[in-house]
Protein backbone atom coordinates (compact mmCIF):
# COMPACT_ATOMS: atom_id res chain seq x y z
CA UNK A 1 0.00 0.00 0.00
CA UNK A 2 1.56 3.38 -0.92
CA UNK A 3 1.62 5.68 2.18
CA UNK A 4 -0.05 9.06 1.70
CA UNK A 5 2.70 11.61 2.59
CA UNK A 6 0.93 14.64 3.45
CA UNK A 7 1.88 17.38 4.71
CA UNK A 8 0.52 20.09 7.65
CA UNK A 9 -0.18 23.24 6.72
CA UNK A 10 1.64 26.07 8.32
CA UNK A 11 -0.99 27.63 9.49
CA UNK A 12 -2.33 24.48 11.42
CA UNK A 13 0.67 24.09 13.37
CA UNK A 14 1.47 27.44 14.39
CA UNK A 15 -1.88 29.15 14.65
CA UNK A 16 -1.78 32.12 17.31
CA UNK A 17 -5.06 32.90 17.10
CA UNK A 18 -5.90 29.34 18.60
CA UNK A 19 -3.31 29.20 20.46
CA UNK A 20 -4.99 32.17 22.25
CA UNK A 21 -8.24 30.96 22.39
CA UNK A 22 -6.99 27.39 23.90
CA UNK A 23 -5.09 28.98 26.29
CA UNK A 24 -6.67 31.92 28.04
CA UNK A 25 -8.29 31.43 31.54
CA UNK A 26 -11.92 31.02 31.90
CA UNK A 27 -14.56 31.14 34.88
CA UNK A 28 -14.04 27.38 34.50
CA UNK A 29 -10.16 27.16 35.36
CA UNK A 30 -10.07 29.92 38.16
CA UNK A 31 -13.09 27.58 39.85
CA UNK A 32 -10.81 25.06 39.93
CA UNK A 33 -7.92 26.98 40.84
CA UNK A 34 -9.85 28.39 43.48
CA UNK A 35 -10.91 25.41 44.41
CA UNK A 36 -7.67 23.61 44.68
CA UNK A 37 -6.17 26.61 46.76
CA UNK A 38 -9.05 26.46 49.26
CA UNK A 39 -8.30 22.56 49.83
CA UNK A 40 -4.66 23.33 50.48
CA UNK A 41 -5.14 26.20 52.16
CA UNK A 42 -7.15 23.92 54.56
CA UNK A 43 -4.66 20.62 54.05
CA UNK A 44 -1.65 23.14 55.40
CA UNK A 45 -3.22 24.72 58.35
CA UNK A 46 -4.38 20.78 59.49
CA UNK A 47 -0.64 19.49 58.57
CA UNK A 48 1.01 22.35 60.62
CA UNK A 49 -1.28 22.44 63.49
CA UNK A 50 -0.89 18.65 63.76
CA UNK A 51 3.21 19.23 62.92
CA UNK A 52 3.18 21.79 65.41
CA UNK A 53 1.40 19.48 68.41
CA UNK A 54 3.81 17.13 67.68
CA UNK A 55 7.03 19.26 67.91
CA UNK A 56 5.72 20.82 71.02
CA UNK A 57 4.68 17.89 72.77
CA UNK A 58 7.48 15.86 71.74
CA UNK A 59 10.18 19.00 72.71
CA UNK A 60 8.82 19.81 75.60
CA UNK A 61 8.29 16.28 77.06
CA UNK A 62 12.03 15.37 75.61
CA UNK A 63 12.85 18.38 78.03
CA UNK A 64 12.70 16.31 81.20
CA UNK A 65 15.36 14.11 79.83
CA UNK A 66 17.82 16.52 77.91
CA UNK A 67 17.81 19.48 80.32
CA UNK A 68 16.96 17.79 83.90
CA UNK A 69 18.80 14.96 83.14
CA UNK A 70 16.50 12.31 84.15
CA UNK A 71 17.36 8.76 83.40
CA UNK A 72 14.74 7.55 80.49
CA UNK A 73 14.60 4.12 82.38
CA UNK A 74 14.23 5.47 85.86
CA UNK A 75 11.50 7.58 84.67
CA UNK A 76 9.59 4.91 83.04
CA UNK A 77 10.34 2.11 85.86
CA UNK A 78 10.49 4.69 89.02
CA UNK A 79 7.77 4.50 91.23
CA UNK A 80 8.03 7.57 93.44
CA UNK A 81 6.43 10.41 91.71
CA UNK A 82 7.24 13.65 93.98
CA UNK A 83 8.53 16.27 91.17
CA UNK A 84 9.39 18.91 93.86
CA UNK A 85 12.00 16.65 95.57
CA UNK A 86 12.88 15.80 92.05
CA UNK A 87 11.72 12.20 92.00
CA UNK A 88 9.90 11.33 88.86
CA UNK A 89 9.02 7.72 88.12
CA UNK A 90 6.03 7.73 86.14
CA UNK A 91 5.42 3.91 86.48
CA UNK A 92 2.60 4.28 89.30
CA UNK A 93 0.57 6.19 86.18
CA UNK A 94 1.75 3.92 83.52
CA UNK A 95 0.31 1.19 85.18
CA UNK A 96 -2.54 2.86 86.55
CA UNK A 97 -3.52 3.69 82.85
CA UNK A 98 -2.70 0.19 81.50
CA UNK A 99 -4.90 -1.60 84.64
CA UNK A 100 -7.92 0.82 83.80
CA UNK A 101 -7.81 0.47 80.08
CA UNK A 102 -7.21 -3.36 79.59
CA UNK A 103 -9.81 -3.79 82.49
CA UNK A 104 -12.27 -1.24 81.06
CA UNK A 105 -12.29 -3.65 78.07
CA UNK A 106 -12.13 -6.65 79.23
CA UNK A 107 -15.06 -5.83 81.21
CA UNK A 108 -16.98 -4.31 78.42
CA UNK A 109 -15.85 -6.67 75.50
CA UNK A 110 -18.38 -9.41 76.39
CA UNK A 111 -21.15 -7.00 76.46
CA UNK A 112 -20.48 -5.05 73.51
CA UNK A 113 -20.32 -8.21 71.40
CA UNK A 114 -23.75 -9.70 72.79
CA UNK A 115 -25.35 -6.01 72.31
CA UNK A 116 -23.82 -6.20 68.44
CA UNK A 117 -25.21 -9.77 67.76
CA UNK A 118 -28.30 -9.10 69.39
CA UNK A 119 -28.77 -6.20 67.18
CA UNK A 120 -27.68 -7.90 63.86
CA UNK A 121 -29.00 -11.30 63.94
CA UNK A 122 -31.30 -11.72 66.51
CA UNK A 123 -33.02 -8.73 66.53
CA UNK A 124 -32.30 -6.37 63.80
CA UNK A 125 -35.45 -4.55 64.10
CA UNK A 126 -35.47 -3.92 67.71
CA UNK A 127 -31.50 -3.27 67.42
CA UNK A 128 -32.03 -0.58 64.83
CA UNK A 129 -35.28 1.49 66.54
CA UNK A 130 -34.52 0.96 70.12
CA UNK A 131 -31.00 -0.02 70.74
CA UNK A 132 -29.05 2.45 68.06
CA UNK A 133 -30.22 5.62 69.65
CA UNK A 134 -29.90 4.44 73.25
CA UNK A 135 -25.82 3.82 72.04
CA UNK A 136 -25.97 7.03 69.92
CA UNK A 137 -26.83 8.72 73.26
CA UNK A 138 -24.42 6.73 75.00
CA UNK A 139 -22.04 7.85 73.32
CA UNK A 140 -22.61 11.35 73.11
CA UNK A 141 -23.31 12.15 76.95
CA UNK A 142 -20.12 14.43 77.99
CA UNK A 143 -17.62 12.48 80.22
CA UNK A 144 -18.13 14.88 83.00
CA UNK A 145 -21.36 13.28 83.55
CA UNK A 146 -20.36 10.49 83.69
CA UNK A 147 -17.61 11.08 86.36
CA UNK A 148 -20.57 12.92 88.40
CA UNK A 149 -22.38 9.58 87.90
CA UNK A 150 -19.20 7.73 89.23
CA UNK A 151 -18.81 10.07 91.88
CA UNK A 152 -21.93 10.17 93.08
CA UNK A 153 -23.31 6.67 92.87
CA UNK A 154 -20.28 4.26 91.59
CA UNK A 155 -17.40 5.12 94.64
CA UNK A 156 -19.92 5.17 97.19
CA UNK A 157 -21.34 1.99 96.47
CA UNK A 158 -17.89 0.70 95.89
CA UNK A 159 -17.08 2.21 99.60
CA UNK A 160 -19.85 0.05 101.13
CA UNK A 161 -19.10 -2.58 98.97
CA UNK A 162 -15.68 -3.50 99.57
CA UNK A 163 -14.81 -0.81 102.17
CA UNK A 164 -12.22 1.84 102.09
CA UNK A 165 -12.58 5.45 100.22
CA UNK A 166 -14.42 3.51 97.03
CA UNK A 167 -12.00 5.74 95.25
CA UNK A 168 -9.85 3.64 93.26
CA UNK A 169 -9.17 1.58 89.91
CA UNK A 170 -12.23 -0.59 90.40
CA UNK A 171 -14.14 2.31 90.33
CA UNK A 172 -12.62 4.44 87.43
CA UNK A 173 -12.97 0.69 85.85
CA UNK A 174 -16.62 0.62 86.15
CA UNK A 175 -17.33 4.19 84.94
CA UNK A 176 -14.76 3.79 82.09
CA UNK A 177 -16.66 0.25 80.86
CA UNK A 178 -19.80 2.72 80.59
CA UNK A 179 -17.75 5.10 78.61
CA UNK A 180 -16.19 2.65 75.96
CA UNK A 181 -19.19 0.53 75.88
CA UNK A 182 -21.02 1.96 72.75
CA UNK A 183 -17.62 2.88 71.03
CA UNK A 184 -16.88 -0.88 71.13
CA UNK A 185 -20.82 -1.88 70.38
CA UNK A 186 -21.28 0.15 67.68
CA UNK A 187 -18.14 -0.29 65.96
CA UNK A 188 -19.08 -4.31 66.57
CA UNK A 189 -22.58 -3.72 64.41
CA UNK A 190 -20.52 -1.78 61.83
CA UNK A 191 -18.24 -4.78 61.33
CA UNK A 192 -21.09 -7.75 61.80
CA UNK A 193 -23.22 -5.83 59.30
CA UNK A 194 -20.19 -6.21 57.09
CA UNK A 195 -20.15 -9.95 56.89
CA UNK A 196 -21.50 -10.99 53.79
CA UNK A 197 -25.18 -11.68 53.44
CA UNK A 198 -23.98 -14.94 51.62
CA UNK A 199 -21.69 -16.44 54.39
CA UNK A 200 -24.46 -16.85 56.62
CA UNK A 201 -26.48 -18.29 53.67
CA UNK A 202 -24.17 -21.16 53.43
CA UNK A 203 -24.10 -21.81 56.80
CA UNK A 204 -27.51 -22.19 57.24
CA UNK A 205 -28.19 -23.81 54.04
CA UNK A 206 -25.55 -26.40 54.64
CA UNK A 207 -27.69 -26.78 58.13
CA UNK A 208 -25.43 -25.50 60.88
CA UNK A 209 -27.80 -24.00 63.17
CA UNK A 210 -28.16 -20.06 64.46
CA UNK A 211 -25.64 -20.41 67.12
CA UNK A 212 -23.10 -21.62 64.90
CA UNK A 213 -23.25 -19.68 62.21
CA UNK A 214 -22.68 -16.64 64.56
CA UNK A 215 -19.95 -17.75 66.33
CA UNK A 216 -18.11 -19.36 63.98
CA UNK A 217 -18.87 -17.99 60.79
CA UNK A 218 -20.18 -14.33 61.26
CA UNK A 219 -17.63 -13.58 64.34
CA UNK A 220 -14.86 -14.94 62.90
CA UNK A 221 -15.10 -12.75 59.71
CA UNK A 222 -15.78 -10.22 61.53
CA UNK A 223 -12.75 -10.31 64.30
CA UNK A 224 -10.64 -7.55 62.52
CA UNK A 225 -13.41 -5.32 62.83
CA UNK A 226 -14.38 -6.66 66.51
CA UNK A 227 -10.20 -5.70 67.35
CA UNK A 228 -10.52 -2.35 65.91
CA UNK A 229 -13.35 -1.89 67.63
CA UNK A 230 -11.58 -3.15 70.91
CA UNK A 231 -8.39 -1.15 70.24
CA UNK A 232 -10.51 2.19 69.85
CA UNK A 233 -12.19 1.54 73.20
CA UNK A 234 -9.49 1.04 74.96
CA UNK A 235 -7.66 4.24 72.88
CA UNK A 236 -10.70 6.05 74.46
CA UNK A 237 -10.52 4.24 77.73
CA UNK A 238 -6.53 5.34 77.75
CA UNK A 239 -7.11 9.09 76.69
CA UNK A 240 -9.94 9.93 79.30
CA UNK A 241 -8.91 12.34 81.90
CA UNK A 242 -11.54 13.71 83.45
CA UNK A 243 -14.21 11.06 84.09
CA UNK A 244 -11.14 8.97 85.88
CA UNK A 245 -9.86 11.65 87.93
CA UNK A 246 -12.95 12.05 89.53
CA UNK A 247 -13.25 8.71 90.70
CA UNK A 248 -9.73 7.20 90.97
CA UNK A 249 -8.29 9.31 93.97
CA UNK A 250 -5.36 10.55 92.49
CA UNK A 251 -2.63 9.09 94.25
CA UNK A 252 0.57 8.84 92.45
CA UNK A 253 1.49 5.61 94.02
CA UNK A 254 1.87 2.07 92.19
CA UNK A 255 -1.84 0.32 93.04
CA UNK A 256 -1.54 -2.64 95.27
CA UNK A 257 -4.77 -3.66 93.94
CA UNK A 258 -8.26 -3.03 92.51
CA UNK A 259 -9.49 -0.97 95.13
CA UNK A 260 -6.52 0.95 96.16
CA UNK A 261 -6.24 5.02 95.16
CA UNK A 262 -4.38 5.06 92.05
CA UNK A 263 -3.41 7.83 88.96
CA UNK A 264 -3.22 7.49 85.20
CA UNK A 265 -1.21 9.73 82.97
CA UNK A 266 -4.64 11.41 82.12
CA UNK A 267 -5.21 12.32 85.27
CA UNK A 268 -1.95 13.01 86.60
CA UNK A 269 -1.91 15.71 83.70
CA UNK A 270 -5.55 17.33 84.84
CA UNK A 271 -4.70 17.15 88.57
CA UNK A 272 -1.19 18.59 88.08
CA UNK A 273 -1.01 20.87 85.09
CA UNK A 274 -1.94 24.36 87.34
CA UNK A 275 0.50 23.76 90.09
CA UNK A 276 3.45 23.86 88.03
CA UNK A 277 5.62 26.52 86.63
CA UNK A 278 6.77 26.68 83.14
CA UNK A 279 10.17 25.27 82.37
CA UNK A 280 10.82 23.34 85.98
CA UNK A 281 11.29 19.71 85.65
CA UNK A 282 7.53 18.97 87.50
CA UNK A 283 6.33 21.20 84.85
CA UNK A 284 8.42 19.02 81.90
CA UNK A 285 7.97 16.07 83.89
CA UNK A 286 4.19 16.36 82.75
CA UNK A 287 4.74 16.81 79.52
CA UNK A 288 6.87 13.62 79.47
CA UNK A 289 3.74 12.36 80.47
CA UNK A 290 1.71 14.13 77.98
CA UNK A 291 4.15 11.92 75.44
CA UNK A 292 3.74 9.06 76.42
CA UNK A 293 0.17 9.63 75.93
CA UNK A 294 0.91 10.73 72.36
CA UNK A 295 3.10 7.70 71.69
CA UNK A 296 0.47 5.59 72.86
CA UNK A 297 -2.31 6.68 70.40
CA UNK A 298 0.11 6.23 67.72
CA UNK A 299 0.74 2.99 69.06
CA UNK A 300 -3.25 2.36 68.91
CA UNK A 301 -3.34 3.75 65.50
CA UNK A 302 -1.19 1.39 64.18
CA UNK A 303 -1.85 -1.21 65.63
CA UNK A 304 -5.77 -0.62 63.99
CA UNK A 305 -4.21 -0.40 60.79
CA UNK A 306 -2.19 -3.50 60.93
CA UNK A 307 -5.35 -5.38 61.68
CA UNK A 308 -7.50 -3.74 58.97
CA UNK A 309 -4.33 -4.77 56.23
CA UNK A 310 -4.65 -8.37 57.61
CA UNK A 311 -8.44 -8.17 57.52
CA UNK A 312 -7.95 -6.96 53.68
CA UNK A 313 -5.49 -9.70 53.07
CA UNK A 314 -7.63 -12.88 54.90
CA UNK A 315 -10.73 -11.96 52.40
CA UNK A 316 -8.27 -10.89 49.31
CA UNK A 317 -6.17 -14.51 49.26
CA UNK B 1 -44.80 -4.80 26.44
CA UNK B 2 -45.36 -8.12 27.91
CA UNK B 3 -48.15 -10.05 26.68
CA UNK B 4 -50.56 -11.05 29.31
CA UNK B 5 -51.27 -14.40 29.33
CA UNK B 6 -53.83 -16.90 30.89
CA UNK B 7 -53.00 -18.17 34.31
CA UNK B 8 -55.83 -20.51 33.77
CA UNK B 9 -54.07 -22.74 30.62
CA UNK B 10 -51.59 -24.72 32.64
CA UNK B 11 -49.91 -27.82 31.20
CA UNK B 12 -48.28 -29.62 34.58
CA UNK B 13 -47.28 -32.67 34.47
CA UNK B 14 -47.49 -35.96 37.93
CA UNK B 15 -46.12 -39.31 37.82
CA UNK B 16 -47.99 -42.50 38.97
CA UNK B 17 -46.73 -44.58 41.14
CA UNK B 18 -44.03 -46.42 39.19
CA UNK B 19 -41.96 -43.50 39.83
CA UNK B 20 -40.50 -42.36 42.87
CA UNK B 21 -40.42 -38.94 44.37
CA UNK B 22 -37.74 -36.79 46.13
CA UNK B 23 -40.00 -34.28 46.77
CA UNK B 24 -43.62 -33.18 46.03
CA UNK B 25 -44.98 -29.51 46.77
CA UNK B 26 -48.93 -29.16 47.37
CA UNK B 27 -50.69 -25.74 46.72
CA UNK B 28 -47.05 -23.62 47.55
CA UNK B 29 -47.18 -20.45 47.96
CA UNK B 30 -45.15 -17.47 48.91
CA UNK B 31 -45.90 -14.05 50.03
CA UNK B 32 -43.20 -11.49 50.96
CA UNK B 33 -45.55 -9.24 53.11
CA UNK B 34 -48.01 -8.34 50.74
CA UNK B 35 -46.45 -9.41 47.84
CA UNK B 36 -47.77 -12.68 46.81
CA UNK B 37 -44.52 -13.79 44.82
CA UNK B 38 -46.02 -17.44 44.24
CA UNK B 39 -49.21 -19.12 43.46
CA UNK B 40 -50.11 -22.22 43.96
CA UNK B 41 -47.13 -24.34 42.90
CA UNK B 42 -47.89 -28.13 42.22
CA UNK B 43 -44.22 -29.97 41.55
CA UNK B 44 -43.32 -33.68 41.82
CA UNK B 45 -39.95 -33.95 41.47
CA UNK B 46 -38.74 -37.75 40.55
CA UNK B 47 -35.53 -39.37 42.17
CA UNK B 48 -32.28 -39.34 40.81
CA UNK B 49 -33.17 -37.01 37.95
CA UNK B 50 -32.39 -33.76 37.18
CA UNK B 51 -35.44 -30.78 37.19
CA UNK B 52 -34.52 -27.67 36.27
CA UNK B 53 -36.84 -24.34 37.16
CA UNK B 54 -36.53 -22.09 33.93
CA UNK B 55 -38.49 -18.83 33.56
CA UNK B 56 -37.76 -14.89 33.46
CA UNK B 57 -36.78 -12.98 36.46
CA UNK B 58 -39.01 -11.97 39.03
CA UNK B 59 -40.79 -15.54 37.99
CA UNK B 60 -40.91 -16.85 41.65
CA UNK B 61 -38.20 -19.72 40.21
CA UNK B 62 -35.62 -18.85 43.14
CA UNK B 63 -38.23 -18.03 45.63
CA UNK B 64 -39.75 -21.26 45.00
CA UNK B 65 -36.44 -23.28 45.50
CA UNK B 66 -35.43 -21.07 48.63
CA UNK B 67 -38.42 -22.81 50.11
CA UNK B 68 -37.88 -26.11 49.27
CA UNK B 69 -35.37 -26.56 52.00
CA UNK B 70 -37.15 -23.38 54.26
CA UNK B 71 -34.34 -20.94 53.58
CA UNK B 72 -36.84 -18.21 53.13
CA UNK B 73 -38.00 -18.94 57.16
CA UNK B 74 -38.12 -15.42 58.35
CA UNK B 75 -37.74 -13.45 55.03
CA UNK B 76 -40.67 -14.99 53.62
CA UNK B 77 -44.00 -16.49 54.44
CA UNK B 78 -44.47 -20.04 52.82
CA UNK B 79 -47.63 -21.95 52.91
CA UNK B 80 -48.93 -25.25 51.27
CA UNK B 81 -47.35 -28.77 51.90
CA UNK B 82 -43.88 -29.85 51.02
CA UNK B 83 -43.74 -33.20 50.77
CA UNK B 84 -40.44 -35.23 51.71
CA UNK B 85 -39.81 -38.81 52.40
CA UNK B 86 -44.02 -38.70 53.84
CA UNK B 87 -43.25 -36.07 55.60
CA UNK B 88 -44.81 -32.00 55.17
CA UNK B 89 -41.59 -29.97 55.98
CA UNK B 90 -43.63 -27.33 56.00
CA UNK B 91 -44.82 -27.64 59.20
CA UNK B 92 -43.54 -24.78 61.76
CA UNK B 93 -42.11 -27.54 64.38
CA UNK B 94 -39.69 -29.69 61.71
CA UNK B 95 -36.53 -29.49 62.66
CA UNK B 96 -34.81 -27.09 60.19
CA UNK B 97 -31.49 -27.82 60.56
CA UNK B 98 -32.36 -31.43 60.21
CA UNK B 99 -34.09 -30.85 56.74
CA UNK B 100 -31.28 -28.18 55.37
CA UNK B 101 -28.94 -31.32 56.41
CA UNK B 102 -31.10 -33.87 53.73
CA UNK B 103 -31.48 -31.10 51.18
CA UNK B 104 -28.53 -29.01 50.88
CA UNK B 105 -28.06 -25.98 48.68
CA UNK B 106 -25.77 -24.11 46.25
CA UNK B 107 -26.51 -20.47 45.43
CA UNK B 108 -25.36 -18.33 42.96
CA UNK B 109 -22.66 -16.36 43.52
CA UNK B 110 -20.28 -19.01 44.38
CA UNK B 111 -19.94 -18.56 48.49
CA UNK B 112 -17.06 -20.19 50.25
CA UNK B 113 -16.21 -19.17 53.62
CA UNK B 114 -12.48 -17.51 53.53
CA UNK B 115 -11.29 -20.44 55.46
CA UNK B 116 -9.10 -23.11 53.73
CA UNK B 117 -10.67 -25.74 51.18
CA UNK B 118 -10.70 -28.35 53.61
CA UNK B 119 -11.64 -26.70 56.73
CA UNK B 120 -14.85 -25.09 53.85
CA UNK B 121 -15.88 -28.93 53.65
CA UNK B 122 -15.26 -29.62 57.58
CA UNK B 123 -17.40 -27.23 58.49
CA UNK B 124 -20.68 -28.39 58.50
CA UNK B 125 -20.07 -31.63 59.14
CA UNK B 126 -18.14 -30.45 62.28
CA UNK B 127 -21.47 -28.21 62.72
CA UNK B 128 -23.61 -31.58 62.67
CA UNK B 129 -21.35 -33.09 65.14
CA UNK B 130 -19.26 -35.47 62.96
CA UNK B 131 -15.74 -35.88 64.25
CA UNK B 132 -13.04 -38.05 63.99
CA UNK B 133 -9.85 -37.25 61.79
CA UNK B 134 -10.21 -40.04 59.43
CA UNK B 135 -14.00 -39.95 59.38
CA UNK B 136 -13.31 -36.34 57.99
CA UNK B 137 -10.53 -36.87 55.98
CA UNK B 138 -12.36 -39.79 54.18
CA UNK B 139 -15.29 -37.27 53.85
CA UNK B 140 -13.44 -34.56 52.66
CA UNK B 141 -11.61 -36.64 49.47
CA UNK B 142 -15.09 -38.25 48.51
CA UNK B 143 -16.85 -35.33 48.43
CA UNK B 144 -14.32 -33.54 46.54
CA UNK B 145 -14.48 -36.03 44.21
CA UNK B 146 -17.89 -36.05 43.76
CA UNK B 147 -17.75 -32.50 42.74
CA UNK B 148 -14.79 -33.19 40.85
CA UNK B 149 -12.97 -31.25 42.19
CA UNK B 150 -10.32 -33.76 43.90
CA UNK B 151 -7.50 -33.75 41.25
CA UNK B 152 -7.10 -30.05 40.79
CA UNK B 153 -6.43 -29.37 44.94
CA UNK B 154 -5.99 -32.54 46.77
CA UNK B 155 -2.00 -30.96 46.90
CA UNK B 156 -3.46 -27.30 48.16
CA UNK B 157 -6.17 -28.50 50.83
CA UNK B 158 -5.16 -25.69 53.64
CA UNK B 159 -4.76 -23.46 50.62
CA UNK B 160 -7.88 -20.76 51.00
CA UNK B 161 -10.78 -21.26 49.18
CA UNK B 162 -10.79 -17.73 48.16
CA UNK B 163 -7.75 -18.42 45.62
CA UNK B 164 -9.63 -20.88 43.71
CA UNK B 165 -11.28 -19.44 39.86
CA UNK B 166 -15.12 -19.04 39.94
CA UNK B 167 -15.53 -22.21 38.74
CA UNK B 168 -13.36 -24.24 41.43
CA UNK B 169 -15.31 -22.19 43.99
CA UNK B 170 -18.87 -23.32 42.84
CA UNK B 171 -17.58 -26.72 43.06
CA UNK B 172 -15.82 -26.55 46.11
CA UNK B 173 -19.53 -25.03 47.22
CA UNK B 174 -21.09 -28.22 45.77
CA UNK B 175 -18.51 -30.45 47.62
CA UNK B 176 -19.57 -28.97 50.51
CA UNK B 177 -22.94 -29.50 50.25
CA UNK B 178 -23.09 -33.28 49.01
CA UNK B 179 -20.14 -33.67 52.33
CA UNK B 180 -23.49 -33.81 54.32
CA UNK B 181 -24.43 -36.98 52.04
CA UNK B 182 -28.06 -34.91 51.28
CA UNK B 183 -30.62 -36.96 49.42
CA UNK B 184 -31.85 -33.57 47.55
CA UNK B 185 -29.30 -31.13 46.04
CA UNK B 186 -30.99 -27.90 45.16
CA UNK B 187 -28.91 -25.05 43.06
CA UNK B 188 -29.56 -21.29 42.27
CA UNK B 189 -28.50 -20.61 38.94
CA UNK B 190 -25.63 -22.18 40.09
CA UNK B 191 -23.70 -21.16 36.33
CA UNK B 192 -25.10 -17.53 36.30
CA UNK B 193 -21.63 -16.30 37.53
CA UNK B 194 -19.36 -18.57 35.93
CA UNK B 195 -17.85 -18.73 32.00
CA UNK B 196 -18.22 -21.05 29.56
CA UNK B 197 -15.77 -23.52 30.46
CA UNK B 198 -16.49 -23.72 34.34
CA UNK B 199 -19.86 -24.05 33.89
CA UNK B 200 -19.48 -27.20 31.82
CA UNK B 201 -17.33 -28.60 33.94
CA UNK B 202 -20.15 -27.60 36.65
CA UNK B 203 -22.52 -29.44 34.15
CA UNK B 204 -20.27 -32.16 33.77
CA UNK B 205 -20.66 -32.82 37.67
CA UNK B 206 -24.43 -32.48 38.11
CA UNK B 207 -25.16 -35.02 35.24
CA UNK B 208 -22.38 -37.07 37.51
CA UNK B 209 -24.20 -36.79 40.58
CA UNK B 210 -27.73 -37.13 39.81
CA UNK B 211 -27.32 -41.32 39.70
CA UNK B 212 -26.75 -40.35 43.76
CA UNK B 213 -29.02 -37.21 44.68
CA UNK B 214 -32.01 -35.59 43.25
CA UNK B 215 -31.39 -32.58 41.47
CA UNK B 216 -33.35 -29.61 41.56
CA UNK B 217 -31.90 -26.51 39.40
CA UNK B 218 -32.96 -23.14 38.86
CA UNK B 219 -31.56 -22.07 35.80
CA UNK B 220 -31.86 -18.83 33.67
CA UNK B 221 -30.37 -20.66 30.33
CA UNK B 222 -32.29 -22.55 28.22
CA UNK B 223 -29.79 -24.10 26.50
CA UNK B 224 -28.31 -25.60 30.26
CA UNK B 225 -31.62 -26.66 30.94
CA UNK B 226 -31.74 -28.58 27.81
CA UNK B 227 -28.25 -29.60 28.42
CA UNK B 228 -28.68 -31.30 32.10
CA UNK B 229 -32.34 -31.57 32.96
CA UNK B 230 -34.57 -34.23 32.09
CA UNK B 231 -37.26 -32.37 34.02
CA UNK B 232 -38.24 -29.02 33.35
CA UNK B 233 -40.29 -26.65 35.01
CA UNK B 234 -41.80 -23.23 33.33
CA UNK B 235 -42.37 -20.41 35.67
CA UNK B 236 -43.86 -17.37 34.60
CA UNK B 237 -44.96 -13.99 37.22
CA UNK B 238 -45.17 -16.40 40.15
CA UNK B 239 -47.07 -19.26 38.17
CA UNK B 240 -45.99 -22.54 37.30
CA UNK B 241 -46.88 -22.83 33.83
CA UNK B 242 -45.92 -26.16 32.33
CA UNK B 243 -43.92 -29.15 33.41
CA UNK B 244 -42.76 -31.56 31.01
CA UNK B 245 -40.44 -33.78 30.67
CA UNK B 246 -36.88 -31.30 29.03
CA UNK B 247 -37.21 -32.82 25.38
CA UNK B 248 -41.10 -32.09 24.97
CA UNK B 249 -40.62 -28.96 27.12
CA UNK B 250 -38.23 -27.89 23.85
CA UNK B 251 -39.81 -29.73 21.15
CA UNK B 252 -42.79 -29.35 21.27
CA UNK B 253 -43.99 -26.87 24.11
CA UNK B 254 -47.92 -27.31 25.30
CA UNK B 255 -49.44 -23.77 26.05
CA UNK B 256 -48.59 -20.02 24.31
CA UNK B 257 -46.62 -18.33 26.94
CA UNK B 258 -44.44 -21.58 27.03
CA UNK B 259 -44.37 -21.53 23.21
CA UNK B 260 -43.34 -17.52 23.06
CA UNK B 261 -40.67 -17.95 25.93
CA UNK B 262 -38.81 -21.18 24.64
CA UNK B 263 -38.94 -18.72 21.33
CA UNK B 264 -37.18 -15.77 22.89
CA UNK B 265 -40.11 -13.61 22.42
CA UNK B 266 -39.45 -12.43 26.10
CA UNK B 267 -37.15 -13.26 29.29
Amino acid sequence: MEQTNFQLKKQDVQSNEWSARLHHATRATREDWLGRGISYLCIGVIILVVASMLWFITSKGLATFTQNHVNVWQFLTGTNWSPDTGHIGAAPMIVGSFAVTFAAAIVATPFAVGTAIFMTEISPNKGRKLLQPVIELLVGIPSVVYGFIGLAVVVPFMRHLVGGSGFGIISATFVLFVMVLPTITSMTVDSLRAVPRHYKEASLALGATRWQTVSRVILRSATPGILTAIIFGMARAFGEALAVQMVIGNAAVMPKNLISAASTLTSQLTSGIGDTIDGTLPNNALWSLALILLLMSLFFNALVRVIAKRGQLKHER
Amino acid sequence: MLKQYSFEKTAVQTFDDSVSLALKTDNLQVFYGANHAMHDANLEFPKNQITALIGASGSGKSTYLRSLNRMNDGIATVTGKIWYHGVDINEPDVNIYEIRRHIGMVFQRPNPFAKSIRENIVYALKANGIKGKDELASRVEKSLKGAALWDEVKDNLEKSALSLSGGQQQRLCIARSIAMEPDVLLLDEPCSALDSISTVKVEETLLELQKKYSIIIVTHNMQQASRVSSQCAFFHLGHVMEYTPTATMFSNPQIPVTQDYIAGSFG
